[in-house]
């Protein structure tokens, strides 16, 4: 039950961007289309899966005073390995993410949940922590270009299906502060009542 | 000239906060008084240029050197991070009040990913080290104006009935959205 709780936590009520709005930054630059957001999420995923689960195993052995460049040369370890696999295999996606991959060291969401969570539990509850808030993180990018791409271009991963050429403000910069503003608004309201 | 058109693409035209979307966090975070947000972005223009040199340094002197560009990430980050503990060291003992003002900003910007964005955009743009240079402090001061203009309009809401929702994050995301599209009226002016 308790497990279970762990990965379910990050998909809704800890959702790292609906709620606890970490990691902005790649979510307004990525979600131009919902297969860019979604990339974007996998990639995070994978990250959050292998450092918090690599930070649990060595939290014993990383001396207390040196723990965050520790934690953070783990991290950026996971991210040079995501950025190796996506520029050979899909060369495309790894081209319009462009510096997002590496910034992924950055995102506050893999270093906070190795500091709150992974540093100070088993293997198991941190490998299920690490996939659910990935799972949130994708989740939350997923929906906001899908609606950035329906209203912006008429379409859904890449399929056109309204004529004309929709609001193209959406996919541009503007568009993804409007409609993550509204949309977190939007949740607040859900949870408040 | 070609300085200048580096400096106004930068600030105006490839705002890092409204075109770019780097440095989201600290954007939203320290915005509520504008004297805080001055504080924050003074801090910022210090600590890029200074992450920009550094970085640039690295990158042609070891990382070329070596042919280890692939470790660019992990290097990178471990350099800006080690610089910004060494200028709160090196501030707080040579310079008390400039240390008091910039004090408490400076743990806050390892994590602004504006920092590590620039220092890689410079490398992925084949800058030269005084154009990398200008880049990265025009980049700053874009986000300490986007920074500031955000924080001064906030201000002037503090009193304003907002519903309930609304308030905190998602007013501060729609603000930034619209100042954005007034960002891009700028588009078309330098390439």
């Amino acid at each position: 039950m308790n497990q279970l709780q762990n990965f379910t936590k990050g998909l809704l009520r800890e959702n790292p961007i609906l709620v606890l709005v970490l990691g902005t930054c790649p979510t307004l630059a990525t979600t131009s289309s919902s297969l860019n957001g979604m990339g974007m999420g996998i990639a995070t995923t994978f990250v959050l899966v292998g450092s918090n689960v690599m930070i649990s195993l060595l939290a014993n052995v990383i001396p207390d005073k040196v723990r965050i460049p520790a934690f953070i040369v783990i991290i950026a370890s996971f991210v040079t390995v995501v950025d190796l696999v996506m520029q050979a295999y899909v060369p495309d996606l790894y081209k319009t993410l462009g510096i997002f991959i590496p910034l992924i060291v950055v995102n506050c969401i893999v270093l906070g949940r190795a500091e709150a969570f992974a540093s100070k539990n088993s293997v198991l509850s941190s490998l299920l922590d690490g996939l659910g808030m990935g799972l949130g993180f994708t989740l939350a990018l997923g929906i906001l270009g899908a609606f950035r791409e329906i209203v912006g271009s008429g379409a859904i991963f890449g399929q056109k299906f309204i004529e004309g050429d929709g609001i193209l403000v959406f996919i541009l910069a503007p568009g993804a502060f409007l409609a993550l503003g509204y949309l977190i608004a939007l949740v607040n309201k859900i949870r408040k009542t | 000239m070609e300085y200048i058109l580096i400096i106004i693409s930068a600030v105006i035209v490839n705002n890092v906060v409204l075109a770019q979307f780097l440095g989201i966090c600290p954007f939203l975070g320290v915005s509520n008084k504008v004297g805080t947000a001055m504080g924050m972005g003074i801090a910022v223009v210090f600590v890029i240029t200074l992450a920009t040199i550094v970085t640039y340094l690295v990158q042609v002197y070891v990382l070329d050197k070596l042919g280890i560009g692939f470790m660019q990430t992990i290097t990178f980050i471990l350099v800006i991070a080690s610089l910004v503990q060494m200028v709160e060291i090196i501030l707080k003992k040579i310079s008390q009040p400039l240390y008091q003002a910039l004090g408490i900003f400076l743990p806050l910007i390892t994590t602004n990913c504006a920092v590590l964005g620039v220092a890689i955009l410079v490398i992925k743009k084949d800058y030269n080290l005084l154009e990398g240079v200008v880049y990265g402090a025009a980049t700053a001061v874009g986000f300490a104006l986007a920074l500031i203009i955000l924080a001064g309009i906030r201000e002037q809401l503090e009193l304003a009935d907002i519903p309930r929702g609304m308030r905190g994050v998602p007013l501060s995301l729609v603000i930034a959205g619209i100042l954005a599209l007034a960002f891009m009226g700028f588009t078309g002016i330098v390439k």
